[in-house]
């Protein structure tokens, strides 16, 4: 049971996917607009992890070496495709600002690297555990960068106005905004784990 | 006892006893005029933004240095005086007292001190404050204020932005008696000090004429309705090109170092200066085109490299 806690926390912290792996950080930098956006990519992408991970782990030894990455690549699209007409069907808002970002997640390095470099060399279970602690993760990393972004760019906290004379700094919306936060809290937590 | 007469050290030998610090100074005190013409043509609202811009930036600076555990005395080298006074010259005389607080803290911290103070900048910090203003607050930052010898109420835009009704005369553009930012307007008091960092060595010709040749060139050449037509003088005396052309591109942390490194980097400067005037959404590029060639200055260098006197170079040729 320690071991399986122990995958599931190095997602968050040891591994985490955005500040550490340094992986995934096109949805990252594009859906980290407004917290809602950030949470609907994060609980999306957390499903396919988990889904292809149970998937890809429990047919590992059929899956001839050669051709792997063509096999991942369907098992992952499957449950991308789910998650897409899922968000369609009841949360079209939410699917209409991701947009593109939804199906984009087939190619996702975090999860085509879940399944290369651990779904296809453990059991089920541990992948299990491993695919929720990656996708909390990047959840956790996509929430933080987008509160950053939401707050100060556009003066709102999931939608909410934080202060009437708050005049919000435009560039944090746009693409300059996410490098700056993204490279800042990588900055940061390199500096307070360097510390330690 | 003559042995202590007699002093043993590497080279060079001979120093010139030009120190950044006075480097800082003598600039600092070539900028002053235009800003004085700045204040005089704008009212004392502008002198108030150069103010919190230069005290942002030394606090700033200070915070920083001792967040790095460096010697706050550093200060005293006048580079964040040199910001701050160039970020204001940036800045349009009636922006509210927050955005040149802004703009100090985001030009030391995010231009300069993360990537490890002066020296190390790879950007011009100055122009990272502006450009970061430019894109968060667009309306403050074109909301032009009128000169003080202008007739009607209604606050002008900055003469690039309407080139239609053109209601300047070449006089009007070359004193300063238009809308603009505080330090860019009074393009006379600003060549009399570039004259003087030319004169005193500080600066060469080399970027400041090949950037400003490049805009008047392709402006003369695509400015117009037709080629060969564009107002050439008007894209020189109106905007920033001067401002930048002399004391921002000729920045020693972020400039080429060799002669033909600069003359690239002007061209470059100038072509992307044009490029976002005539085409572009904005309608100055001035300190985008400085930014972006900033970036690549790292290539320039790599490939104008001066030869290493006996060095081989290439394949040794077989005897």
């Amino acid at each position: 049971m320690k071991k399986l806690l122990q995958e599931f926390s190095k997602g968050i912290f040891m591994e985490n996917p955005t500040f550490r792996l340094a992986l995934g950080l096109c949805p990252t930098l594009a859906v980290s607009t407004s917290v809602v956006n950030g949470l609907g990519m994060g609980v999306a992408a957390t499903f396919v992890i988990v889904g292809s991970n149970v998937i890809i782990s429990a047919i590992r030894n059929f899956i001839p070496g050669k051709i792997r990455i063509p096999c991942f690549i369907v098992i992952i699209a499957t449950f991308v495709t789910i998650v897409e007409l899922i968000m369609k069907a009841f949360l079209p808002a939410l699917s209409n600002s991701l947009g593109i970002f939804v199906p984009l997640i087939v190619v996702n390095c975090i999860v085509l690297g879940r399944a290369e470099a651990f779904a296809s060399r453990h059991g089920i279970v541990k992948s299990i555990f491993d695919g929720l602690g990656m996708g909390v993760g990047f959840t956790a990393a996509l929430v933080i960068i987008s509160a950053i972004r939401e707050i100060l760019g556009n003066g709102t906290i999931v939608g909410l106005m934080v202060a009437r004379s708050f005049e919000p700094a435009l560039l944090f919306i746009l693409a300059p905004g996410a490098l700056l936060v993204i490279g800042l809290l990588m900055g940061g937590i390199n500096f307070l784990s360097e510390k330690k | 006892m003559l042995n202590n007469n007699l002093t043993v050290s590497p080279a060079p030998h001979i120093r010139s006893g030009m120190t950044t610090q006075k480097i800082m100074y003598i600039v600092i005190c070539s900028l002053l005029p235009a800003g004085l013409a700045g204040v005089y043509i704008f009212g004392l609202s502008s002198l108030k933004v150069i103010l919190i811009s230069i005290i942002a930036c030394v606090i700033s600076e200070v915070i920083f240095l001792v967040l790095r555990n460096k010697d706050p005395k550093t200060i005293l080298d006048g580079s964040a005086i040199l910001t701050g006074l160039l970020l204001a010259y940036n800045l349009p005389p009636g922006v509210p007292f927050w955005i040149p607080v802004v703009g100090g803290v985001v030009s030391i911290m995010l231009g300069k001190q993360i990537f490890g103070g002066l020296g190390h900048n790879i950007f011009n910090p100055a122009l990272v404050g502006r450009a970061f203003l430019q894109i968060s607050w667009p309306v403050y930052m074109t909301t032009w204020k009128n000169p003080r010898w202008a007739l009607d109420a209604v606050s002008t835009a900055t003469p690039l932005a309407r080139e239609g009704a053109r209601s300047f005369t070449y006089m009007d553009l070359f004193l300063g008696n238009h809308g603009g930012c505080i330090g860019e307007v009074c393009i006379v008091l600003l060549l009399a000090g570039a004259l003087i960092l030319l004169f005193m060595k500080i600066i060469s010709f080399h970027i400041p004429a090949s950037f400003i040749g490049t805009v008047m060139l392709l402006v003369w050449i695509f400015g117009g309705n037709e080629f060969f037509q564009g107002d050439f003088l008007f894209h020189l005396l109106a905007g920033g090109l001067v401002l930048g052309a002399f004391f921002m591109a000729t920045d020693y942390v972020t400039r080429p170092l060799t002669k033909k490194g600069k003359i690239i980097f002007g061209i470059g400067c100038g072509v992307l200066t044009v490029v976002i005037r005539l085409k572009g959404s904005y309608p100055e590029g001035v300190s985008y085109a400085i930014l972006f060639m900033n970036a690549v200055v790292p290539l320039i260098d790599r490939h104008t490299k001066t030869k290493v006197y006996g060095a081989q170079t290439g394949k040794a040729s077989p005897a």
